[in-house]
């Protein structure tokens, strides 16, 4: 028997034909199957934006809150701690926020949207530790925040110091004012 | 050397693909039937797939588990096709499996030399049927619990061990968040030695070589092809050849697949049962319990079989020995030839009276059981076993049969008594006319079947041709 | 198996009572319109003013049914939240299950499945089919649910109708009672045609939340179909290529 006969262009057309709509499909197929590990209805409803309210806390206070899981700190800064911010810069790795660890209407001199309100994920930037709030530093260059874990320190603003193991500042959290007493952590449609 | 060699001196993958496909000769006439085998081995992979990805979101905790399903159905983000992937494919496999043991009985697929790839099949199928069973009480429903209720304590009826065995399986009195959790273990591990077992089966078609329509050995036929010159005449290369032609017969099973998953998932309860929308009561049973539709000609039989000397234990047995009956259809076949294409006219009417009775079985496994149906299913559950017990005397030609045949054909004898005894004098309700039609039907198959004058019924074959035909 | 009869024959007899009877009443037919979503939004409004205080639908999110039936987020919070729910979190029920099962003798089942379990016919049926009857304990009773403990919580909308019933001789001989008609005692705010169709919107409705995916799988479906049309033509025109090698006849 010979050859001749066969059409070798018809058939490398068909089977490339074929074999590309049996890997569309099976693409298709796989999209499901890797999109059911996505955080499910029930995992968002769990991780849904959380209302603070924050009309008695008071100057050099923190509150804890829960947010998807992670402790979101709000601190209520003295006039006395801002205006010790700018003198920090030299110690810090980006003191103007230019790494996208905050909101862009975060992204200023105190890192918040209100001036005196720090709003931060109180989870460090180097391997997930929970730093500490040392509220007799907020005015001191020994960091207002220390980590335990590998001794990383932040300032009152979440900026990390040069020359420890963090990377980056703490990051701040979408967030909006619902009113002058009342934060929603983790939604931010319609702020500026 | 280069990095093919290297790798194929470790692992010999380019052998593999040398023996099992693309010189692995596989007979150049097989036709439809030909295509459930390899489509059974995508469902088996499918369902392994998407059961790995329900066990992610699934909660095997008897306070939990209905919640979790439904956690699946609403918000995982495509948890229902995965879902109604697995639940559909259940009922596919079964599907497939039992239109691939059709074709291996209408083309003597478990004759000489293929009767060890026959009794792997039949271990798989049992394996499989045990899965399912697992599986169907994880969604935690109403049917899902009684149905297994009622399974499992068809155990308690053996003699003796009875009651202990039915609580070991169980680990409690009831079926429990116990019986859940064990049930779910099992229900992940079997799939694996199915995948197991499915490789031998493979491994002992590679053997011996594919069986076709015509049921000639093409290995023992003349050699030489256009791709070899050692190899049957007969053959073609497995790839591309069947590949390109089971990738064809897979596309129209995802269609009819995929019609089912997206359009009926529940296929009018015969897929999803609708009590399995309500949890599971331990303190409410559903008005009509029946297992899937997979099981129901099993249950037919079971049900059939009255209680006798007090013990229920006979119906247990029945439903066992239906299933168990397969593994000897090797050696109760004594036809000179293995495809239905050639033998003789008894054993053909009596292949298609036996899918007949499995499918009617199978029906009247679904219904509410009543006297007229009950008697059905018994007469049934007679024709069912006289196919293979009388199976020496009908297929042979007419050679003497052996003390074992002259056996089987005693017992169908009893068989068939049992039966009239059941409608003449235990079953008072049920209509004459019913009562004559089952019992002459019974007599005449057990005669016409089994026994002439003259002793053994020779079934004239047909001559078989040298090459398989087109 | 014995045993196992016996237990269940003695648990059973008292559970009958609150088993649905299938008093073999004849349905009504109920066309289902999941593509309707202003009868969708109309029997979400009914759902959740008339069957969300004692019944809860714990499989269903009111985010999800808002996004569903195209209902702004924000109304939904507003109109359609009595409890302290958030959006996302699923509709449970303001009266505790204990209490109520309490008060009514049995818990009210949650209704996320309903639709899926009765079916929209019985489903309808059932809504429409309340009449007064002075012997039960709520004073209520159901042509397609007989002794069902719920009482008539839409009578507001349908006012009160009595069943009248006729007898009719059965097959041994005996007699027995069969439903007639329904004769309306005092009118609801509804009229007969208002309440029939506020009644389809919500059973309507229930259907939905029984199965929230399945306009969505009937619309995939339709895509996947297509494509395995357009697939089977090259696999078929490449087997048949393929096979143009083999001789088949020998």
């Amino acid at each position: 028997m010979t050859d001749d006969h066969v059409d070798y262009k018809r058939r490398r057309m068909l089977t490339i034909a074929t074999s590309g709509l049996g890997i569309v499909g099976g693409t298709a197929l796989l999209v499901p199957f890797a999109g059911s590990m996505i955080p499910s209805e029930k995992a968002k409803a769990a991780g849904a934006p959380v209302k603070v309210d924050i009309s008695k806390l008071e100057t050099g206070q923190q509150i804890t809150v829960e947010w998807r899981g992670k402790p979101v700190w709000i601190i209520r800064r003295s006039q006395e701690a801002l205006d010790f911010l700018p003198s920090m810069v030299d110690l810090l790795v980006d003191p103007a926020s230019e790494k996208p660890q905050q909101p862009e209407y975060a992204q200023n001199e105190y890192r918040s949207i209100k001036q005196e309100i720090l709003v931060l994920v109180g989870i460090c930037t180097h391997l997930g530790c929970s730093p500490k709030f040392r509220p007799e530093l907020v005015a001191s260059t020994d960091g207002a925040f220390l980590c335990a874990c590998h001794g990383s320190r932040f300032d009152l603003a979440g900026r990390v110091y040069s020359n420890v193991p963090a990377p980056t500042n703490l990051e701040v959290p979408p967030h909006m004012y619902l009113s002058d007493s009342e934060i929603l952590i983790g939604s931010d449609e319609g702020a500026a | 050397m280069s990095f093919n060699e290297w790798f194929n001196d470790r692992l010999p993958v380019a052998q593999v693909v040398k023996d099992h496909l693309t010189e692995y000769y596989a007979p150049k006439n097989f036709n439809f039937w030909y295509f459930f085998g390899s489509l059974a081995m995508v469902v088996l992979v499918l369902q392994i797939v998407t059961g790995i990805i329900l066990a992610m979101n699934y909660k095997p905790d008897a306070d939990l588990a209905f919640a979790s399903v439904e956690y699946i159905m609403r918000d995982v983000w495509g948890g229902w096709f995965v879902r109604y992937m697995h639940s559909t494919g259940a009922s596919f496999f079964f599907i497939v499996i039992y239109l691939h043991m059709f074709r291996g009985l209408m083309y003597g697929s478990y004759k000489n030399p293929r009767e060890l790839i026959w009794i792997f099949g039949m271990i798989i199928y049992i394996a499989m049927m045990a899965t399912a069973f697992f599986g169907y009480l994880l969604p935690w429903g109403q049917m899902s619990y009684w149905g297994a209720q009622v399974i499992v304590n068809l155990f308690e009826t053996l003699p003796i061990i009875g009651g202990t065995l039915s609580e070991w399986i169980r680990g409690d009195y009831v079926i429990s968040d116990i019986t859940l959790n064990r049930f779910y273990a099992f229900h992940y591990l079997i799939p694996f030695i199915l995948v197991a077992l499915v490789y031998l089966h493979i491994l002992a078609l590679h053997q011996v070589g594919s069986n076709n329509p015509d049921g000639i050995e093409i290995k023992k036929g003349p050699k030489g092809n256009r791709w070899s010159k050692d190899a049957p005449a007969d053959g073609v290369p497995f790839h591309p050849y069947f590949t390109v032609k089971d990738v064809m017969g897979l596309v129209v099973f995802l269609g009819l697949f995929f019609a089912v998953v997206f359009f009926v998932p529940e296929l009018g309860g015969y897929f999803i049962e609708q009590p399995n929308f309500e949890p599971a009561n331990p303190l409410k049973t559903p008005d009509h319990i029946a297992p899937v539709w997979y099981f129901t000609p099993y249950y037919a039989i079971l049900r059939a079989v009255p209680s006798f000397a007090g013990t229920q234990v006979w119906g247990v047995l029945a439903m066992g020995a239906a299933i168990v009956v397969f593994f000897f259809l090797p050696w109760l076949d004594r036809s000179p030839v293995k495809s239905v294409r050639y033998k003789g006219p008894l054993t053909r009417i009596y292949l298609i009276i036996f899918a007949i009775t499995f499918l009617v079985l199978g029906w009247l496994g679904t219904l509410a059981p009543t006297v007229e149906y009950t008697a059905m299913a018994q007469f049934l559950t007679v024709v069912y076993f006289l196919f293979f017990l009388l199976m020496p005397c009908y297929s042979g030609t007419g050679d003497n049969l052996g003390f074992s045949g002259f056996l089987l054909f005693v017992v169908s004898l009893l068989l068939t008594l049992s039966g009239l005894y059941i409608w003449w004098v235990e079953t008072p309700d049920l209509a004459m006319s019913m009562k004559w039609i089952y019992s002459v039907t019974s007599v005449v198959l057990l005669f016409w079947f089994g026994f002439k004058p003259g002793w053994i019924k020779p079934d004239p074959v047909k001559p078989v041709p040298e090459r398989v035909t087109g | 198996m014995r045993k196992f009869a016996l237990v269940f024959l003695v648990v059973m007899v008292p559970m009958a009572s609150l088993a649905a009877s299938g008093s073999g009443v004849e349905l009504k037919s109920m066309e289902v319109r999941l593509n309707d979503t202003r009868s969708l939004q109309n029997g979400a409004k009914l759902f959740v003013n008339y069957c969300l205080s004692c019944h809860s639908a714990e499989f269903m999110r009111y985010g999800r049914m808002a996004e569903d039936l195209e209902m702004p987020v924000q109304l939904v919070e507003q109109n359609m939240i009595f409890s302290d729910a958030k959006i996302g979190d699923p509709m449970t029920a303001t009266m505790p299950a204990d209490k109520a099962a309490e008060w009514f003798g049995v818990a009210p089942p949650d209704l996320s499945l309903t639709g899926r379990l009765r079916g929209p016919d019985w489903l309808y049926n059932y809504l429409i089919s309340f009449y007064v009857d002075e012997s039960t304990v709520s004073g209520w009773n159901n042509i397609v649910f007989e002794n069902v403990a719920m009482p008539h919580v839409l009578t507001e909308l349908q006012g009160r109708q009595r069943a009248v019933f006729r007898t009719e001789p059965s097959e041994d001989g005996t007699e027995h009672k069969v439903f007639d008609r329904f004769e309306m005692e005092t009118e609801g705010t509804m009229s007969a045609e208002e309440f029939d169709h506020a009644m389809r919107d919500l059973t309507n409705f229930l259907v939905y939340m029984g199965e929230p995916a399945k306009l969505d799988r009937i619309r995939y479906g339709m895509f996947v179909m297509l494509f395995l049309i357009v697939m089977f033509v090259f696999a078929y025109m490449l087997k048949r290529e393929y096979w143009k090698d083999v001789d088949v006849s020998h």
